[in-house]
This record gives structure tokens, C-alpha cells and sequence, in this order.
């Protein structure tokens, strides 16, 4: 396998230089995810008016791709609506998870078509789906409770929703 | 200039050898390629390679002697009776314990301690068990902060169930136990310290002698995680006068699914049992049963048979190369490795930094780069190793670590696949500078 598949320009690029990276307010959910397989976290906030992602912020440590792929996220889904940025963590999923099966879509996927030579790779799989699936939870669990408004630390402190 | 050594003291020469290049030949995974390049198997610490000796000793037992054990008169089941029990035998040798009966077939070394919990957790709840089991509030058990994860949570649940404490000896700066609490953490109320002999993480090999003295002095048990010692060094359960230890086969050249839990004969015989069914019952009754003594009364069900051959034969691979020869070539090659590992820029090494009073595991950090990647550039290179938080994470937090890369050394490795390594280590930097 060609190292060069997996540690692609555009991850290395993002995973050195991480958008949209610390912990923002205002926010509806925050979610913690974590790996248990190698102990990767991630603090991850969404902010949602409407149908709208209008900010996703994260923290969190670990790995080139888990980090990165945090970044591409945040690149991809802010500013899309709920429906359309789920649908592209649906896409996203699939090809990471497809073994090398499917052909990426870049007007879909944008930079995270980058993330294709993971899925060669099954033990960094989880790696690159951290903060994702932290997104889509979130995500899940904003829209279920919309009417409740974004809350800031102003209104209440240290809020977090999700799974601790 | 050398030294000499005035005869009759041991001679430089009397060193135990083996021979490494005579030991790969007995290993067919060693010959393989991974990404172009031959294999560099640096993970023995996780599982070890098997040699043909006990893939062999494995095959000829299915091709020629498979049979249910201990329930059949006919010749096949007597042949597999007796080659399970013989392999009790070579491993209660291989360990210095006084009976067979002292060892208790497991699946891995995570069910013998689990086994030694639920055994506390039974008599708990049990008002005419033996008292050294029963535990209740005011009760604790001491472990380390350097223990696998398998040899914290069962304690955690236990403590759950039971009401009593749980509390653990630290960690100093140089990854050695902090033994300094010992006459106040181990007290009237412990009734069993747990601990690791050789931790997977650090490397580190931990001194017994006062800790044990201790037990004896409050009337505690004391039982020994010995999965990263019984592999690598000679491990006699008297000298180290210990009441339970557990280990692992597939660590020590046998196949996964055996394991051991060794226990002191007469504390064997008064603890209850834990898994109930067939093989452990003296009379079943609809009322109620009675059950066998040691060690069958802890190996309900149809053991691994096949697995239990395996580790009989992986016992006869490693006495015949010698404990001794072992250690001595692992103590060369973590002295070589510790060395080489200094000499890599950004390289920051866990446990103790000199070849004394531990193991060939070595586990580092490379200047911030994840270990995930670290691992990954050296799986491309063919070098295998080990990285994440290695089952202790409590050990990484000691250390301000989510995770750490580790090495771990056998008797097939050499120098040369360390030189490998920190080649390897060079192309990490490569990527990620």
C-alpha cells in the first residue's frame, strides 16, 4: 500500500493548518466522542438558526486523520443546510467505510474526497469518521430540541448536551 | 581494555546464549513481506509469533488425537485426556509450582483474574465462605496505576459490588512503582493487592519483596499479573511467594484462547466456584450440587483442548532454548534499543531509561506526532508496533499522554530490526515535519 494514498497533501494541509478549530459560542449541543480503541476525543459544538449549520466548532487531540478530518468537516457543512450537510456526512460515510469500493464525488465531498485512500486503510476508518459522527449526533440532537435556542454560557454555563 | 574476571567468579563467556538466526528458522510468519518490505515484528508484547514446534503439536492433536476430555473411555478421549493433563504438568513445572492441580486452565490472563474477582464476589455473598474471600465496606484492595486495564476494571466492578475501597500504589517520574505509601496502602483492612511483575506499557519490572512482605504482615493475598513476565523470564511462583499469578499462552508462543491462573493449592480448594455446568460437578442434584476440587472446579465446559497442547508444546519450545538464554538476549537487545532510541531527534521514552529492572517493551512519544501516524509510516516500512494507550490508560495520563508508540522484543528479534526501527522512525519525520 502507498503511504502516499493515505497521507494525502490535502489532509496533511488540514491537519497542520486546522479550520475553524476551537470552541465557539453560541451553540445548541455539545457532544464529546471519543475512540476507545486509541483514546482520540472530540469536544464538538453546533450552532443551528432555522435549517441552517451556521458554525461547527471542535477541540479535541489526536491523530493526522482524525484531525483533519475534523477540518474538512467544519469546510463542508458550515453555512449548508441541516439536510444537505447530513446528506454529505451520509456520502462521506459510505466512502470511507466502501474498502476502496466507490468513486469519490468531489462536487459532493469537496476536500474530503482526500479521505478515499482511508477507507484502504479499516483500522484508521474510526479515525476519520470521529468527528463526523460527533456532528451528526449533535446535529440529531440540536434539531430534536430546536425550539429550546442557542444557548451561550451567558445563559447557561458550562451547557452540554450529549453523551458524556 | 578488558577486564578479567578472576577465576571461579562466572566468566563473560557463561552468559546464556541463544541462537537467533537458528530460532527465526522456526518461525514461518518472520519470512514474510509487509508493504515490500521483510517483516519487522515488534509487537510481541500484544501477541507473540508461533514457531512450527506448536503449530505442528497443534495440527498432529486435531489430525490424530481429537476427542472431548476428562467424560470418555475410549482410546481417542484417553489420548486427549492425557495430553491436556500433560500439559498442566509442563506448565506447573515451567512455573515451579508444587502440583498440577495448582494450575487452572483460563482463556486468557483477563478470565484468571476475572476468575480470582467472582470468586470474591461469590463468597461476598456467602456467609459460610472462607473469610479471606468475603469482602464487604471497610474492606479494600490495592492495585497500581500501572496495571493493565484487565487487572483494573474486575476490581472496580468487585469494589462495586461488594461496597469495599479500591486504592493503587502511583508511578515515579522514571516509570518505577512509588512503593513509599506501602505500610499505610496495604493495611488490616487489604484483603488482596493485585499488581503487575512486568508492566506492558512502561517495561517496567517491579520488585515484589516488600509489598509481598507487607501482605504477609496484614494477612492480604497477593496476586501477580505475570502476562508480560512468564514469556520473557524464568517465573518460579515460590520464589516470588506469591498466592495467585496469571498469564497468558498466546504471548509465549501458544495459540490464543489458554491462559493460566495459577493459586496456591489450599486457597484453590477453599474458594467457590464461579462459572457453573458440566466438568466441575462432583453430584448434581435438582436440589442442589456439589462440586470436583481444583482445578476442574474452575473449568466448566469443554476447555481448549487443542490450545492447552499448544502451550504444552510453546513451554517445551522455550525451556528447551532456556528461560535464561531468553532474558539475557532480550536484556542485549533493550540495551541496543535503548541506546538507538536516544540517538532519534524529538524522541521522548516512558519507564526507565537504562536496561535494569525491566523488559524489552519501550514505549515513546516522537515529538508530538500521534502515534496513530507514527505507526501507520512504520507499517509502510514493514516495522510493526504497537500504538494507543496500550490497555493502561491510566499510565498514559500519569505521563500527560492520550497514547504512546511501544516496542516490544522477543527472543527472535535482533539488531538489525531495531536499526530497521530507527530507520523507520526517520521516515515519520519525513512526512510530518
Amino acid at each position: 500500500m502507498q503511504l502516499d494514498q493515505l497521507y494525502q497533501e490535502i489532509i496533511l494541509d488540514h491537519y497542520k493548518k486546522p479550520r475553524g478549530r476551537g470552541l465557539r459560542e453560541p451553540y445548541e449541543v455539545q457532544v464529546r466522542h471519543v475512540n476507545p480503541t486509541c483514546g482520540d476525543e472530540v469536544d464538538l459544538r453546533v450552532h443551528i438558526e432555522g435549517d441552517k449549520v451556521v458554525d461547527v466548532s471542535y477541540e479535541g487531540m489526536g491523530c493526522s486523520i482524525s484531525q483533519a478530518s475534523a477540518s474538512v468537516l467544519y469546510e463542508l457543512v458550515v453555512g449548508r443546510t441541516v439536510t444537505d450537510a447530513l446528506s454529505r456526512v451520509d456520502t462521506f460515510t459510505d466512502m470511507v467505510a466502501s474498502r476502496g469500493e466507490t468513486e469519490p464525488d468531489e462536487s459532493v465531498l469537496e476536500d474530503a474526497i482526500a479521505f478515499a485512500g482511508v477507507s484502504k486503510y479499516p483500522a484508521r476508518v474510526k479515525c476519520a469518521l470521529l468527528s463526523w459522527m460527533a456532528f451528526k449526533d449533535a446535529t440529531a440532537q440540536a434539531v430534536a430540541t430546536s425550539a429550546v435556542g442557542p444557548r451561550t454560557s451567558a445563559v447557561g454555563p458550562g451547557a452540554e448536551g450529549g453523551d458524556r | 581494555m578488558t577486564m578479567v574476571i578472576p577465576s571461579g567468579m562466572p566468566q563473560y563467556a557463561d552468559a546464556p546464549r541463544l541462537d537467533v538466526a537458528k530460532i527465526r528458522a522456526d518461525f514461518p510468519l518472520l519470512d514474510r513481506e509487509v508493504n515490500g518490505h521483510r517483516v519487522v515484528y515488534l509487537d510481541s508484547g500484544n501477541t507473540s509469533q508461533k514457531p512450527r514446534q506448536v503449530l505442528e503439536a497443534v495440527r498432529e492433536h486435531y489430525e490424530r488425537h481429537n476427542a472431548n476430555v476428562a467424560r470418555s473411555v475410549h482410546t481417542l478421549g484417553t489420548e486427549a485426556t492425557l495430553a491436556y493433563e500433560g500439559a498442566r504438568q509442563k506448565v506447573a513445572t515451567f512455573i515451579g509450582a508444587s502440583s498440577a492441580e495448582e494450575v487452572v486452565f483460563v482463556k486468557n490472563a483477563t478470565e484468571a483474574i476475572n476468575l480470582v474477582a467472582y470468586a470474591f464476589s461469590n463468597a461476598s455473598t456467602d456467609p459460610s465462605a472462607d473469610p479471606r474471600f468475603r469482602l464487604g465496606p471497610g474492606d479494600e484492595i490495592v492495585i497500581t496505576e500501572m496495571e493493565h486495564h484487565s487487572n483494573i476494571v474486575p476490581w472496580q466492578l468487585l469494589c462495586q459490588r461488594t461496597g469495599a475501597t479500591l486504592r493503587w500504589f502511583g508511578i515515579t517520574d522514571n516509570g518505577r512503582l512509588d512503593e513509599s505509601g506501602v505500610d499505610t496502602l496495604i493495611n488490616e483492612r487489604t484483603k488482596l493487592v493485585s499488581m503487575v511483575l512486568v508492566s506492558n506499557i512502561l517495561g517496567t519490572a517491579n520488585a515484589t519483596s516488600r509489598i509481598r512482605a507487607r501482605c504477609r504482615e496484614v494477612g492480604a493475598l497477593l496476586m501477580l499479573d505475570a502476562s508480560q513476565a512468564v514469556p520473557h523470564r524464568s517465573v518460579d511462583v515460590v520464589g516470588y511467594d506469591c498466592d495467585f499469578l496469571a498469564f497468558t499462552g498466546h504471548k509465549m508462543l501458544a495459540p490464543t484462547g489458554i491462559g493460566v491462573l495459577w493459586g496456591r493449592g489450599e486457597l484453590l480448594a477453599a474458594m467457590p466456584p464461579v462459572l457453573g455446568g458440566g466438568s466441575m460437578i462432583e453430584t448434581v442434584r435438582m436440589e442442589g450440587s456439589t462440586f470436583l476440587p481444583p482445578p476442574a472446579r474452575f473449568e466448566a465446559g469443554t476447555p481448549p483442548i487443542a490450545q492447552a497442547v499448544g502451550l504444552g508444546a510453546a513451554v517445551d519450545y522455550l525451556t528447551g532454548v532456556g528461560m535464561d538464554a531468553i532474558a539475557w538476549h532480550e536484556k542485549e537487545l533493550t540495551t541496543y534499543a535503548l541506546e538507538a532510541l536516544a540517538t532519534v531527534p524529538g524522541l521522548r521514552l516512558f519507564g526507565p531509561q537504562v536496561p535494569v529492572g525491566r523488559g524489552g517493551t519501550l514505549s515513546f512519544d516522537l515529538s508530538g506526532v500521534h502515534p496513530h501516524d507514527v505507526g501507520q509510516v512504520l507499517d509502510a516500512e514493514g516495522v510493526q508496533i504497537r500504538v494507543g494507550h496500550h490497555c493502561a490508560r491510566p499510565t498514559c495520563v500519569r505521563f500527560g499522554v492520550a497514547a504512546m508508540s511501544r516496542v516490544s522484543l522477543y527472543l527472535y528479534n535482533t539488531t538489525e530490526e531495531i536499526d530497521a526501527l530507527i530507520a523507520a522512525l526517520g521516515k515519520v519525520r519525513e512526512v510530518f515535519d
